[in-house]
C-alpha cells in the first residue's frame, strides 16, 4: 500500500542555497522576538517577502521565462525548511508562491502567466484564496457566491467569502465561484476567477482571532465587474483545479514545522536550567520530527518524479499537524510539572500563542477528518 | 517489488506458511525450515564479497527483514544475517545454525527466538562473544506460543571473541526490530483494509463507516512512518549509530501496539481466535516493540544526545539523522 512512498535523499546542495537563504533570514529576523517568530507562516512582512523575491527565493520552481528560479521541488524544500525553522515571516508571499503561481502556470493563459507570475516572483503581487463561505467550509462544492457572464463577455460577482487568510493585505484573490447552476449542482458549474481586490464593490473585513491577531477576513462582493480574462482555466472545471491546487498546499514541510520555534525555545530553556529529566520527551519529539522530515522529503521525491501524491501528502499533513498540536501540549505539561522553575516571559508567551493557535493547524488546508477520509479512499475503502 | 525481494518473499511464502509458523511455535522442529533458508544463500546477504557473501548493504536488506516480519517467520533470520556479517568481518568461523543477538550484558534478559536458536552473539559491554545457546541455559518464558527465552548465566561467557561495534549490538538490533515491525505493520494494514471491505454489518461493508475509516487512516500513517523510519535506520550501513537507531526504534515501538490494536479492533472477535492468522503478527508486534529497547528507552538516549547540543532542532536532525 502506497508502495512508492519510500526513503529519499535530498540531493547535494550544489548551488549553496541553504547558506544563502540562511544569511538572508539572519539579517531580517535578528530583531524579531520569539513569540512573533512562532507565528511562522502567519507572520506578515511584505518587505521581507520583497527581499526574498529580489534574492531569487520566490517562485523557485517556476520557469525562468516568467521570472522564476527554474529549480526543483527538493530545492524548494530546502528554502522552505530554512524559512520555517527560523520562524521567518513568510505570510505575505506564501499563498502566491506556493499555490497561486503554480495554479496560474498550470491552468492560466499565456497572458495571465505574463501578467501575474513575474510580479509574484518579485514579491510584488500578494494573493489570497477564496474558498470557504459562511455555508461552505469543508464542503466546498456547496459554494454559492456567483460569477455571471455579462453582455461584453466579462463577469459580475456577487456573494461572500470568509476565513480568507490575509485578504486585507492581498492584491488579488483566486476565488472558487459558481458560474452555472445552483449549490445543489455540487462540484459541477464551479470555476476559478482572479479578482482584483481593489475593484469597486469589494469590501474586506478582518476577523480577529483568539490570539488577538487578524490573519483571516470576510470578503464581500457586490456587483464586482471583472473582465473576460478573470477566468483561470476552463469554465466549469474549478473543482478539478482546486483539487490539484490543494495537493501543492498539503505536500510541503510547512505541515511539520509550525511549532518548531517553540520546540527550540523549550530545549534552550532545559539547557539553561540544566534539567535532564525531560530527555525522554525531548527524544520522543525529536524522533517524531526526524521521521516526519524524512516522510516529507519522500513525498517531495514523488513530486520530483512527476507524480501527484495527493494521498501521500494527506498522510504527511495529518501526521505532521498531529505532531505540531501535540508539541505545545506536551511542553506545557513538562514546564508546569516544575512549578518551582522560572520560565521567561518570551517562552511563556510563545508557548501560549502556539497552544491557542494550534487547533487551526488541522483545520487550514483541509481538516483532519477530511484528510483521513481521503487517506481511507486511497486505501481502497468505500 | 525489487529483484532481491521478489525471490526471497516467494521462498518465504512457500516455506513459512501460517501452518508452519504455528507448528514451530507449538514445539515442532524448525531445523528443516532453517536448512532451506540457509540453502537459499540469503543468510549471507550482508557478508562481504571477499568472505563469500553477497556484500549487500543494510539498506538493500531492509525489505527482506520487513518481509520476515510480514510473514511472522519463527526464526532469527535478520539477527543471523547481521551476526554472520560481523563474524565474517572479524575473521571468526561462522556456524551453520540460527544466531540470536543478546544486547544486554546482564543475565536474565529475554531474547526473541532464543528457543529456536543454536548460537547467541552476546554484547558483554567490552566485546562480543559467540557462544552456544545451551551455554546460556535458555528458559522458555511460559508465554503461549512465544519463541523468546530468558538467557541466564553466571560468571564470564566463554566463546569466540570478536570486536564490539562502537555503540555495541543494541543499535543494530533495534534497527532490525524496526524493520520487522515495518513489515508486520504493512501486512496488518493490508489485512485490516481487506477485512473492512469484506465484512458487512448494518447492510454495508464496515469500511464505509467513517469511524473505522478514521482509525484505518491513522493505521496507514503509522505504517508509512515506520517504513520510512526503518529505512532511515538502515541507510547508514551495518555500523548503526545510536541516534539513527533511536529514531528508527522509537518510531517503530511507538506505533507497534497501536497498529496491532487497530488491526484487532477492525477484525472483531475473529482476530482474537488462535486459528485466525492475525495473532501471529500482533503477538510479535508487542515482542518486537519491547525487544532491544522500547520507545521509552530510545527516547531517553535520543533526548540525552539532543540536550547535549546547542544547535536548533532542525539543524541537529539534519546533521545527526541525514536523509
Amino acid at each position: 500500500m502506497f508502495d512508492t512512498l519510500t526513503l529519499a535523499s535530498l540531493p547535494a546542495d550544489d548551488a549553496g542555497l541553504r547558506t544563502s537563504i540562511r544569511a538572508l533570514i539572519a539579517r531580517h529576523i535578528a530583531a524579531v522576538p520569539l513569540e512573533r517568530r512562532a507565528r511562522s507562516w502567519q507572520g506578515f512582512d511584505a518587505g521581507f517577502s520583497r527581499a526574498l523575491g529580489e534574492a531569487g527565493f520566490l517562485g523557485l520552481t517556476l520557469p525562468t521565462a516568467y521570472g522564476g528560479g527554474g529549480r526543483g521541488a527538493f530545492e524548494r524544500f530546502v528554502v522552505v525548511e530554512e524559512l520555517l525553522s527560523a520562524g521567518a515571516p513568510v505570510a505575505a508571499h506564501w499563498i502566491a508562491d506556493r499555490q497561486s503561481a503554480p495554479l496560474i502556470l498550470n491552468f492560466g493563459t499565456e497572458e495571465q502567466r505574463q501578467t501575474y507570475i513575474p510580479r509574484i516572483c518579485r514579491g510584488e503581487a500578494l494573493f489570497c484564496i477564496g474558498m470557504s463561505e459562511p455555508g461552505s467550509g469543508s464542503d466546498l462544492a456547496s459554494v454559492r457566491t456567483r460569477a455571471d457572464r455579462t453582455a461584453d463577455g466579462g463577469w459580475v460577482v456577487n456573494g461572500q467569502k470568509i476565513w480568507t487568510t490575509n485578504a486585507m493585505h492581498s492584491d488579488y484573490m483566486i476565488a472558487l465561484l459558481r458560474t452555472s447552476g445552483t449549490a445543489a449542482d455540487r462540484n459541477a458549474g464551479l470555476s476559478q476567477l482572479i479578482i482584483d481586490l481593489k475593484a469597486p464593490g469589494v469590501s474586506v473585513r478582518p476577523i480577529v482571532d483568539l490570539t488577538g491577531d487578524a490573519h483571516f477576513a470576510e470578503v464581500f462582493f457586490e456587483n464586482v465587474q471583472l473582465g473576460a480574462d478573470a477566468l483561470i482555466g476552463i469554465e466549469g472545471q474549478g473543482w478539478a483545479q482546486v483539487v490539484a491546487e490543494l495537493a501543492f498546499e498539503r505536500s510541503g514541510p510547512e505541515r511539520i514545522y509550525s511549532s518548531v520555534v517553540l520546540l527550540d525555545a523549550w530545549v534552550r530553556h532545559l539547557q539553561e536550567v540544566g534539567r535532564s529529566d525531560a530527555a525522554p520527551l525531548v527524544g520522543r519529539l525529536t524522533a517524531e520530527l526526524a521521521t516526519l522530515r524524512a516522510m516529507s522529503i519522500a513525498c517531495t521525491a514523488r513530486l520530483v518524479a512527476g507524480d501527484s501524491p495527493v494521498v501521500e501528502a494527506s498522510i504527511v499533513k495529518d501526521r505532521g499537524t498531529t505532531f505540531e498540536q501535540d508539541l505545545p501540549e506536551a511542553i506545557a505539561d513538562d514546564l508546569a510539572a516544575h512549578p518551582d522553575e522560572a520560565i521567561s516571559d518570551t517562552l511563556y508567551r510563545t508557548l501560549l500563542y502556539v497552544t491557542h493557535i494550534a487547533p487551526s493547524f488541522s483545520l487550514r488546508g483541509g481538516t483532519r477528518e477530511i484528510l483521513r477520509g481521503i487517506i481511507a479512499r486511497g486505501m481502497g475503502l468505500r | 517489488m525489487n529483484e532481491l525481494l521478489e525471490p526471497f518473499d516467494r521462498m518465504l511464502e512457500a516455506l513459512v506458511t501460517p501452518a508452519a509458523v504455528r507448528a514451530v511455535e507449538g514445539g515442532a522442529s524448525a531445523v528443516a525450515m532453517w536448512r532451506e533458508l540457509a540453502a537459499s544463500g540469503f543468510l549471507d546477504a550482508l557478508v562481504d564479497e571477499q568472505h563469500g557473501g553477497a556484500g549487500l548493504s543494510l539498506a538493500d536488506v531492509q525489505p527482506l527483514i520487513a518481509a520476515v516480519g510480514a510473514r511472522a517467520v519463527p526464526l532469527p533470520v535478520g539477527e543471523t544475517m547481521v551476526a554472520r556479517a560481523l563474524l565474517a568481518r572479524a575473521g571468526v568461523p561462522i556456524p551453520q545454525g540460527p544466531i540470536v543477538l543478546a544486547t544486554s550484558a546482564v543475565s536474565g534478559q529475554i531474547v526473541p527466538c532464543a528457543q529456536v536458536a543454536e548460537h547467541v552473539l552476546v554484547d558483554t559491554g567490552s566485546g562480543l562473544v559467540l557462544t552456544g545457546i545451551g551455554d546460556l541455559s535458555p528458559v522458555a518464558t511460559g508465554v503461549y506460543h512465544a519463541l523468546a527465552a530468558r538467557l541466564v548465566w553466571t560468571g564470564p561467557i566463554v566463546g569466540l571473541a570478536l570486536p564490539r561495534p562502537a555503540k555495541g549490538l543494541r543499535p543494530i538490533a533495534a534497527v532490525l526490530r524496526a524493520a520487522l515491525i515495518s513489515g508486520a505493520a504493512a501486512r496488518l494494514t493490508d489485512m485490516a483494509a481487506r477485512y473492512a471491505n469484506e465484512r458487512v454489518q448494518f447492510g454495508k461493508p464496515i469500511g464505509r463507516q467513517q469511524a473505522l475509516q478514521q482509525s484505518l487512516a491513522v493505521m496507514a500513517e503509522d505504517m508509512i512512518a515506520v517504513r520510512i523510519a526503518s529505512q532511515l535506520g538502515c541507510a547508514g550501513g551495518l555500523d548503526v549509530g545510536a541516534t539513527v537507531a533511536a529514531v528508527a526504534k522509537s518510531t517503530a515501538s511507538a506505533i507497534a501496539a497501536r497498529v496491532a490494536n487497530t488491526a484487532h479492533a477492525v477484525h472483531g472477535a475473529i482476530g482474537i481466535s488462535e486459528e485466525y492468522d492475525l495473532q501471529l503478527l500482533t503477538r510479535r508486534m508487542h515482542e518486537w516493540r519491547a525487544a532491544d529497547g522500547s520507545e521509552g528507552y530510545w527516547n531517553t538516549v535520543l533526548g540525552g544526545a539532543r540536550l547535549a547540543d546547542a544547535a536548533g532542532t532542525v539543524d541537529w536532525v539534519r546533521a545527526q539523522v541525514p536523509v
